[in-house]
């Protein structure tokens, strides 16, 4: 108990709650974290009432720009931000998805240029009646995001 | 980037499709004008294609332009693992402009990002052939003497063809209606009957070609290719459905033309020729008068 309440508590830095299980290290991977040397909290397969079971990051000492958090949108779209300051959550962020992704997405087409030489990878993002798709800026393909591979 | 580069169809709006299609009719009118006396133009093709590299060098020749390029990405530096980036900065201090076909999808607009003078895309794998569009439009305003609300059928392999999807993009200023006749795994991909709602354009899908195009202005054959089929067998059955023969045109309006992107192989034949309704070399031959209109756009205005 005394353990858990550790890890729960968070001085400074970004909470990102209610990630799918299978989502955790695709987020980690899309905020670049791996290159982060702050202390960071990884929480995995823990019970919740909203969802079966839901994962949990928290970056220490870091607040995350919009421009960050927003590449979350596209993988877990339902996940939350908080933002914290002194124990304090001081700002719960909405997750918006950018117009436009920059070297997140490896485009699943074999014969894009962007497979092939060092080229990085644009995305547009396209809103749709309902449904969104992605648009590679080269080769002029789309995907869902369900789709979507990182790079 | 130089925005004046063409890359994809959608680069030109309506005004820009038009303004392209006016100037070409002036070329036709006389082809040879020194309008590029002292410019140099590369054709860089990393993959052949003599018809397409032909007809834009002639058309810069016949401006007084020249040529520098290869025809084979084999004679060119990219064989010695030159990135494309380098290769185009290279060329893009030499020349004018460049006219490129490359065998990546994207390669074109990549290129247009990273040269210093206007691009033109010759074709980037299954993407885009921009000026093919561009010359189908012109072969249309030409013998219907209008572009708009023409009834367009469009026959073949309309899953692969990526002049059928550009001619789709590129009509849709010009409130047309399509027939899309295709067999089952060649039919027309859903992101394009997507935009054909999108813009109010009426379609109507079918995999039969015999007496369905009696009321078409414009009869868009395409090459049914045999490696698109994982079933020769049925490949064999629809080879020769989808195969044109003078005697199916009996009923055909008297504006009816037959266009064709060309090479043809088993979907038009011969006797289908001599019929006054056969456009498709004239098609080709137009090519030659919108890659004018095309080189003057991009190097000179």
């Amino acid at each position: 108990m005394e353990k858990e309440l550790k890890v729960a508590a968070l001085r400074n830095g970004t909470v990102i709650d209610h990630i799918p299980s299978d989502k955790v290290f695709k987020v980690f991977a899309i905020l670049n974290l791996e290159k982060c040397t702050n202390q960071i909290t990884i929480g995995n397969n823990l019970e919740s009432k909203r969802m079966q079971s839901k994962g949990i990051i928290k970056v220490s000492e870091r607040f995350l720009e919009e421009a960050e958090t927003n590449k979350i949108a596209l993988i877990a779209p339902n996940a939350k931000i908080n933002i914290i300051k002194d124990y304090e959550v001081t700002e719960k962020r909405p997750l918006t998805l950018p117009k436009e992704m920059r070297e997140i997405v490896q485009c699943p087409n074999p014969s894009c240029i962007t497979n092939h030489q060092p080229v990085a990878t644009v995305f547009s993002v396209q809103n749709g009646d309902n449904t969104i798709s992605l648009k590679c800026r080269y080769c002029e393909k789309e995907l869902k995001p369900e789709d979507v591979k990182l790079k | 980037m130089s925005n004046k580069s063409l890359v994809s169809i959608t680069d030109y709006d309506r005004d820009d499709i038009l303004s392209i299609l006016s100037s070409a009719a002036e070329f036709e009118k006389n082809p040879n004008r020194k309008i590029l006396d002292g410019k140099v133009v590369a054709t860089l093709f990393f993959e052949p294609s003599t018809r397409t590299r032909l007809s834009f060098e002639t058309a810069v020749i016949r401006l007084g332009g020249s040529i520098i390029g290869f025809s084979d990405a084999a004679t060119s530096s990219s064989a010695k693992g030159e990135t494309l980036h380098d290769t185009i900065q290279m060329v893009g201090s030499y020349a004018d402009a460049i006219v490129m076909r490359h065998y990546l999808e994207g390669a074109a607009r990549y290129a247009s990002e990273v040269s210093p003078v206007p691009v033109v895309n010759a074709g980037d794998g299954a993407n885009q052939h921009p000026s093919q569009t561009l010359l189908d439009l012109y072969s249309i305003l030409k013998t219907q003497k209008k572009l708009e609300r023409l009834n367009i059928c469009l026959v073949g392999d309309l899953k692969y063809g990526r002049t059928v999807h550009s001619l789709i993009m590129a009509m849709s200023h010009f409130d047309p209606t399509f027939k899309f006749i295709a067999p089952e795994e060649l039919k027309m991909p859903d992101e394009y009957k997507v935009f054909c709602r999108k813009n109010n354009i009426p379609f109507t899908e079918s995999d039969e070609l015999a007496g369905n195009f009696d009321d078409a202005d414009i009869l868009y054959m395409t090459r049914v290719q045999k490696e698109r089929f994982r079933d020769l067998m049925e490949y064999e059955r629809v080879k020769n459905v989808y195969t044109l023969r003078n005697d199916m045109l009996s009923e055909s309006k008297p504006n009816l033309r037959i266009l064709h992107p060309l090479p043809r192989v088993t979907e038009i034949n011969p006797d289908v020729d001599a019929n006054e309704k056969a456009y498709y070399f004239q098609q080709a031959q137009n090519g030659l008068y919108v890659r004018q209109a095309i080189m003057n756009r991009l190097i000179n205005k």
